[in-house]
């Protein structure tokens, strides 16, 4: 089993008698390893809920959800918080910087938080900004910083650590095309480092970033892409026309 | 695309073979448009005979046969870079066509249809975005025909999602009416893309 991530049969539901709503309908989605998941539908299709029960951040009304081969379930309150430090990164279209840290601490944050030492945690959180073309904006605040700018920081404090999986709902929903671009290579070149990426969007060029699309429809997976054949198709496509 | 246009701009930058301005032709449109030699001569042709450049050197047709740009095509080429493609006219549209006629079909499932057609317009917009992604970060043509393409599919996208939306919100009597006449069984979705 090589799934960072796996949904099994998942249902969510809101409300109870006519009110009830079904946002989630027996679901099932992994994301393997190293793969980078787009799920892809319209507004109220359950594409956000699908996110944040994967990342643990909101229980399902029925079925499995395991990360890491973990069943969410099964762990006590305390571990699904270990779970969500240091195995899970969550990036938002609204970055969900806090605004009275420097991009460094903001990207140092969930290592402090799960123990390590200020001065370690904020060395592993410039090698993250660094990586990411970002060393020389680790000192400025949220609001200094240019959108992309935001959002790569974010995604420097989904990846630091040793974080498994990286949970992204709309990331460049706030972004221009070439911005978004930056961010979603980003995103890509995590997932070829080995995280596993599932990113939720409407957004149909995001969505093409990924190595397999779900499709979701008023809480049901629809239908899903296959792996793309490689771009040397497209040329031998070309040249038959 | 003008091919024609093209070639025409390669030859700015001096006398060039056939052979030569497919191969260039090719590598400054990212390898997207590829181009076979017999459209490059026939194009060559065509160019020549109506003055837009000439030839000279080499053996009468033969592929060291070189070609340069003449004052007339020049002007050709200054022209056709400021005259705006034709937007107005609507193309007709195939996928537009199919959906329209899936709607007066009795037992064609049409959400069905569109995603079919959905699935396989975002596969292809991932095998582009993937071209993109693995090419060098200089390579500016390659880039700019990518997105060039991935900005036409996303439009498809969005047009079948608001037809999909469109679809959903009709009346219920609308659909009634299409499909009480016949009821044959539902055309498998893989037959209807």
């Amino acid at each position: 089993m090589n799934a960072a991530v796996e949904l099994r049969q998942v249902s969510r539901v809101y409300g109870t008698g006519a009110s009830q709503v079904h946002a989630l309908r027996e679901v099932d989605v992994s994301v393997d390893v190293g793969e980078l998941v787009a799920v892809m539908g319209p507004s109220g299709s359950g594409k956000s809920t699908l996110l944040t029960i994967a990342g643990s951040l909101e229980d399902p009304s029925s079925g499995e959800v395991l990360v890491c081969g973990s069943a969410l379930a099964t762990m006590s309150h305390d571990d699904r918080a270990g779970l969500r430090r240091r195995t899970i990164g969550y990036v938002f279209q609204d970055f969900n910087l806090l605004v009275g840290l420097t991009a460094v601490e903001n990207v140092a944050l969930p290592l402090e938080l799960d123990g390590l030492g200020v001065r370690a945690a904020r060395t592993v959180g410039l090698a993250a900004l660094e990586e990411l073309g970002l060393a020389a904006q680790a000192g400025r605040y949220p609001d200094e910083l240019s959108g992309g700018e935001r959002q790569r920081v974010a995604i420097a404090r989904a990846v630091v650590g040793d974080r498994r999986l990286v949970l992204a709902d709309e990331p460049t929903g706030a972004l221009d095309s070439v911005n978004g671009e930056a961010v979603m290579r980003l995103l890509r070149a995590a997932c070829k480092r080995g995280v596993a990426g599932m990113v939720v969007t409407h957004d149909a060029q995001l969505a093409s970033w990924a190595d397999r699309i779900v499709f979701l429809r008023d809480g049901r997976v629809v239908d899903q892409t296959t792996r793309p054949a490689g771009p040397e198709s497209l040329l031998t496509e070309g040249a038959n026309q | 695309m003008s091919v024609r246009h093209a070639l025409l701009a390669l030859l700015t930058e001096g006398p060039k073979y056939g052979l030569q301005l497919r191969q260039e032709f090719e590598s400054r449109t990212g390898e997207v448009w590829p181009l076979n030699v017999g459209q490059v001569y026939l194009t060559l042709q065509r160019l020549e005979r109506d003055e837009l450049i000439e030839s000279g050197g080499g053996d009468r047709d033969g592929p060291q046969k070189s070609f340069r740009i003449t004052a007339a095509g020049a002007d050709e080429l200054a022209t056709w870079l400021r005259t705006p493609p034709d937007l107005a006219s609507p193309p007709r549209d195939e996928l537009v066509i199919k959906v329209l006629v899936a709607l007066r079909l009795p037992g064609v499932d049409v959400p069905g249809l569109l995603q079919a057609h959905r699935r396989h317009v975002v596969q292809l917009m991932q095998r582009y975005t993937h071209m993109k992604a693995e090419a060098a970060a200089d390579d500016l043509s390659l880039s700019l025909v990518a997105d060039a393409e991935l900005f036409r599919l996303e439009s498809v996208v969005r047009w079948l999602d608001a037809a999909e939306v469109r679809l959903s919100r009709r009346p219920a009597d609308d659909t009634a009416t299409r499909n009480t006449e016949a009821q044959p069984a539902p055309i498998p979705l893989e037959a209807q893309a």
